[in-house]
């Protein structure tokens, strides 16, 4: 089974890299983007029966830092 | 006096900053990450700068889950001193044994050059060298030193007068300019610049030098 994590910067936390692509993207010509946000997407295989609540646990000690991002879980 | 420092695969100051504390005597011993143990009866632990794991995930994420990092832990909680300096203030905040997080540079751009910082308290162990106001100059080398906290540590970290050191001006995109934090009963530091940089005459400075000859008169003292 799978599991996909995702995992963004908090609301209200700068995203420096995101700026960068929406000013890359009005330099391309694109028109009325009002902001993006970069994130990232981590995929994990696991043993069959691994509960929501242990990638859960990875989250919180490893895959997001809770100080600044916020991460949303996906079973495959 | 000793002085433990921490060596990850991709650190890359860990040599420097050996070198920074022995030049002010402390006899200086090398731990692996996969340590399980500190050496009994080190003064202090210094986390060196460079690119731990490759900075892969977050800069110092998985090195704060290393073996070492649980031992450092449980130093820093019986009232142990750390020093972290640039991925070592990065992997404290990781821990979770200095509050707040470093992010991106503002501008986007790996920052590395010398710069003029404000020593913000002289109440601690690490700044008992300079005198609070003072201006150093000390080289920087990091792509992620944009120091972010909640509006509430942030005025915590102002009250309890743990701001260490500020740059001179906004450099990286860092709350209020800080450019280092203490814990809360002052005995850990983690800081983005790099005293152990500006430690010898051939460095092109020597500011950063009081920073371990004053670490070293206050533990001689003690």
């Amino acid at each position: 089974m799978k599991a996909r994590v995702h995992v963004m910067l908090k609301d209200g936390v700068l995203d420096p890299q995101g700026e960068a692509v929406r000013h890359a993207l009005g330099a391309l010509g694109f028109e009325g983007i009002r902001g993006v946000r970069q994130g990232k997407v981590i995929e994990l295989d696991l043993a069959d029966g691994t509960g929501e609540d242990t990638v859960r646990e990875m989250c919180d000690k490893l895959l997001a830092n809770t100080v600044i991002e916020s991460y949303r879980i996906e079973m495959l | 006096m000793r002085a433990a420092i921490v060596v990850f695969p991709g650190s890359n100051c860990d040599r420097d900053l050996a070198v920074a504390f022995r030049a002010a005597g402390f006899r200086v011993e090398m731990v692996w990450h996969k340590d399980t143990a500190l050496p009994k009866g080190v003064d202090i632990v210094g986390i060196p700068g460079g690119f731990s794991f490759g900075d892969y995930l977050r800069c110092g994420a998985i090195a704060a889950n290393s073996p070492i990092c649980a031992e450092i832990k449980t130093h820093a909680e019986r009232g142990g001193h750390v020093l972290g300096i640039c991925n070592g203030f990065q992997i404290l905040t990781e821990t979770g044994i200095l509050p707040g997080a470093l992010l991106r540079n503002a501008g986007l751009k790996y920052i590395c050059r010398s710069l003029p910082l404000i020593v913000g308290s002289s109440a601690c162990v690490y700044t008992s060298g300079y005198e609070a106001g003072q201006r150093i100059d000390i080289p920087v080398a990091h792509h992620d030193g944009n120091y972010t906290a909640s509006n509430e540590i942030v005025m915590r970290l102002k009250d309890e007068d743990r701001v260490a050191f500020r740059y001179a001006s906004p450099m990286n995109g860092s709350v209020d300019d800080i450019a280092g934090v203490l814990s809360s009963n002052r005995r850990v530091l983690g800081m983005m610049p790099h005293p152990e940089r500006a430690a010898e005459e051939a460095h092109g400075g020597t500011d950063g030098r009081a920073l371990f000859s004053g670490l070293a008169s206050m533990f001689a003292a003690a």
